[in-house]
């Protein structure tokens, strides 16, 4: 081949290239304008004022339906979660509430980059302060006082085809505004011995209603352990292996967590449980398909938790005492709080 | 100095590329375009897969809405395989002769193959899978393409050459994420789009290598490396013919007097490659005799030149040189910290903010960028086995400066210069001191031996120093990582090899 054909060669496939990167690239950005428009059929959306005190049993959500309002907090009456939504403007990838506290994990749009960050909310949802979160946020809590908040952040790739991935988990004061960005900070007594190791990993903060005690998941060594932590002492122990995204319940005798479950398959290995701290029983709930959330409780009988659907998530409730069946209560919703 | 004299002897035949279309104003001796057209196609592969990484995270987190911690596990699995991987990639390379680019081309190709198939996996184990063939795809073309660009370039200038690739790599690896973002920020959640583009800038990327590099750089005898300034004047002579049909017959027109000849050994090399077959080796063999005055100083090595099997491969580390520098790179790579640990001490210790975590690697990126090509002609000039231990002295600073109570804000950006120096001065720079060392029929076979050791050497590290973490806490894992490091260097620096023309 001359030099000429070569050239010709390489020009000829470069159009060829280009038209199907920039087909994708408007497939998608006109995907993105199709997102911007309600569909039929979905929830009434309606722009409001949503508040996280006031108003007598509410469920606050993320909003995934398409449309002017996706992503945005949105409230709906906790007897007709279902019912018509009303929007807040304030766009979330993960919230939480509780007492007039919310915690709301967003991104920030960069000119190279996404970054994150986690916005403590008042009861009128204005910002009373935010947080550099250092990847992506994939769980929220806030304690029942709504003095203390929670997140946990995905951290990863950082390097080509990099597949090793570690969570950070970070607690605010929102009262005096300290923050520990990192749970690693505190001790770890594992198995009644101090433990110290370079692999530590904490997700999936749930609070006590006593401000002092918490409870997450501690990974280690390629284990997981429910860990029980004290805000005074900077101190967290493990109580049991194989439990994560634990999740207290309002009594605070009860976690529901997620699982692993030997025989499933290793993208979806987890099932909901319930565990009782006194007795250290667990019952496994009726929900038969993996869940990979951090469960909320509506009452002391209650959980919800989000499964994937057609437009990124939708909401499902089941008895926390493994009877009954799974049901779904909302579509296009995730990352619930339920307000009174 | 012995590398003046040199150059100036051997103008004519210093490199077959860069001599074949002299340009006025044109530096002598620079860069072979075989070098920057293996650049080109590494920057735009580094383009697709860096695009790739930057969105894996979040594609399989707010795209799949996976957790994609147990994905960790086999991280380790992969990077020892990929290790292995590159042996064979080596060798086949080797095997035959003049395969180097389609070994490469095939690795460029399978990585390439692997984007579009993202597209379609919902789940984290195809997802690992498709990433575990693409890592084998990296695998395979790293030690050939290596070889292409140390056959490719004169010995006085391969420092140079491993330079200028490797700036042209990082550029690539520091845009790919640049495309994703913007591609993401002008879509909703187009993580197809980024898969998609990133596919077509991958496959620009592999007919730039079947378009425009030579696919027959190697296989001359192997006179290379032996004991003498004129042997290595030959060699340069082998390596006029080397590109020279591959280039096509319009580029080795310069009115060199030696074009007619060495187009004759080029066609004698071609016919003989396929069979190995003892004449051609006479040929050569003769040629080489012609060459150095039948000085040899590896006589054993010189009459015969090695057939590219896995014995020939392994008994290359008899030779004292390439012995004492992989020993040098297994023992340093034993010391050396894997970059995110690096990174989070640097964050701990230095107390940069979450925010910025992210753009830490960025930052090395970019030192190493800067310099590569500085310290890749430093490396020519000086000796590239002095700006190889400078390197690690780079990095022993870091880790200095890590263990330090001293905080400034200026302190993240010099450990983040140093670590990309470390890299600019050790990375190519080992490639090109240990081309010195290996015959042509074997390059491609040992610097995969050389890399592999060395990866190796950096994943037994990985392994000591987190468990080292573990035992002591990171301050004391990193001092001893440094006593380690100091050791080593003083080992290297005592061992001091010498390549066999003390160039280096």
């Amino acid at each position: 081949m001359t030099l000429r054909t070569r050239i010709l060669v390489l020009i000829s496939a470069l159009v060829v290239l280009a038209g199907v990167a920039t087909a994708s690239v408007l497939h998608a950005s006109a995907r993105a304008d199709r997102r911007n428009q309600t569909q039929p059929g979905g929830p009434r959306i309606t722009a409001g004022t949503v508040a996280l005190t006031g108003d007598s049993g509410r469920m606050i959500f993320r909003n995934m339906a398409w449309g002017p309002h996706r992503d945005e907090l949105t409230t709906v009456p906790a007897s007709d979660p279902a019912g018509p939504r009303t929007a807040s403007d304030v766009k979330c990838l993960r919230f939480y509430a509780a007492s007039g506290t919310g915690v709301c994990l967003q991104a920030v749009h960069g000119a190279v980059q996404d970054t994150y960050r986690a916005v403590v909310l008042d009861a009128h949802l204005h910002e009373t302060a935010h947080y550099d979160v250092p990847g992506i946020p994939s769980r929220a809590r806030v304690s029942p006082s709504g003095r203390y908040a929670a997140w946990t952040a995905f951290v990863g790739g950082d390097s080509y085809a990099g597949t090793n991935f570690s969570t950070r988990a970070a607690i605010v004061d929102t009262r005096t505004g300290k923050l520990t960005p990192s749970l690693e900070a505190y001790r770890v007594v594992k198995d009644g011995r101090p433990h110290r190791a370079a692999d530590v990993n904490f997700w999936g903060v749930t609070f006590a209603a006593d401000d002092r005690t918490f409870y997450a998941t501690l990974a280690t060594k390629g284990k997981t352990y429910l860990v029980r932590g004290d805000l005074r002492t900077r101190t967290v122990t493990t109580l049991r292996t194989n439990v994560e995204c634990p999740s207290l319940s309002p009594d605070g005798t009860r976690i529901a967590f997620k699982k692993r479950v030997k025989g499933l398959p290793k993208d979806a290995p987890w099932h909901l449980y319930v565990l009782d701290l006194r007795t250290m029983r667990e019952t496994p709930l009726a929900e038969p398909r993996s869940v990979d959330d951090q469960a909320v409780w509506r009452d002391d009988h209650t959980l919800v938790y989000a499964l994937p659907g057609d437009y990124g998530a939708d909401l499902y409730t089941v008895p926390s005492d493994g009877t009954g069946k799974p049901r779904r209560i909302s579509t296009a919703a995730v990352s619930p709080a339920y307000v009174n | 100095m012995y590398v003046a004299d040199s150059r100036a002897g051997t103008t004519a035949a210093a490199s077959a590329e860069g001599a074949a279309r002299p340009r006025a104003g044109r530096r002598r001796a620079a860069v072979a375009p075989t070098v920057l057209a293996l650049g080109t196609v590494s920057l735009i592969t580094d383009v697709s897969s860096e695009m790739v990484t930057a969105v894996l995270p979040l594609y399989l987190v707010a795209g799949l809405g996976l957790s994609p911690l147990g994905f960790g596990l086999l991280d380790g699995i992969y990077n020892g395989f990929s290790a292995l991987v590159r042996l064979v990639g080596g060798h086949f390379a080797d095997r035959g002769g003049g395969r180097h680019k389609w070994v490469a081309g095939f690795g460029y190709g399978l990585s390439a193959a692997c984007k579009p198939l993202l597209l379609m996996a919902q789940t984290l184990t195809p997802i690992g899978l498709i990433l575990a063939a693409d890592r084998t795809g990296k695998g395979l073309r790293t030690a050939p393409r290596d070889a292409l660009i140390s056959l490719s370039s004169t010995p006085e200038t391969r420092g140079r050459a491993f330079g200028v690739h490797r700036a042209m790599d990082t550029a690539g690896a520091l845009l790919g994420p640049l495309v994703a973002f913007l591609i993401l920020r002008a879509t909703v959640d187009g993580y197809d789009a980024v898969f998609t583009v990133s596919f077509c800038v991958a496959v620009v990327g592999v007919l730039v290598l079947v378009l425009f590099v030579p696919g027959s750089a190697g296989r001359h005898g192997g006179a290379e490396q032996q004991g003498s300034g004129a042997s290595r004047a030959h060699g340069r002579a082998l390596h006029g013919t080397a590109a020279g049909p591959a280039v096509g017959p319009e580029d080795v027109t310069d009115g060199d007097p030696r074009s007619a000849t060495t187009a004759a050994d080029a066609t004698d090399a071609t016919d003989a490659t396929r069979s190995h077959d003892a004449a051609a080796h006479a040929t050569n063999g003769d040629a080489a005799a012609r060459a150095t005055g039948g000085n040899a100083t590896r006589p054993v090595e010189a009459s015969t030149a090695p057939a590219a099997t896995l014995r020939a491969a392994l008994a290359l580390l008899a030779q004292p040189h390439l012995r004492q520098l992989t020993l040098c790179a297994l023992l340093l790579g034993l010391a050396t910290v894997s970059d995110s640990f690096v990174y989070l001490l640097l964050q701990r210790r230095l107390g940069v903010a979450d925010r910025w975590f992210a753009l830490l690697p960025v930052g090395t990126a970019a030192a190493f960028l800067v310099l590569a090509v500085p310290l890749g002609r430093l490396a020519d000039r000086v000796g590239r086995w002095r700006v190889f231990l400078a390197g690690h002295g780079a990095l022993l600073l870091a880790y200095g400066v890590l263990l330090s109570s001293w905080h400034g804000t200026a302190l993240p950006y010099a450990v983040l210069l140093l670590h990309g120096g470390f890299y600019a001065a050790t990375d190519g720079v080992l490639m090109a001191a240990a081309s010195d060392s290996v015959p042509e029929e074997l390059r491609s076979s040992g610097l995969a031996l050389v890399q592999t050791g060395q990866a190796l050497a950096r994943f037994v590290c990985s392994l000591g120093f987190g468990a080292a973490w573990t035992a002591w806490g990171d301050r004391t894992a990193l001092t001893a990582s440094t006593v380690a490091l100091a050791v080593c260097a003083l080992f290297a620096l005592s061992l001091r090899p010498i390549t066999p023309e003390g160039l280096a």
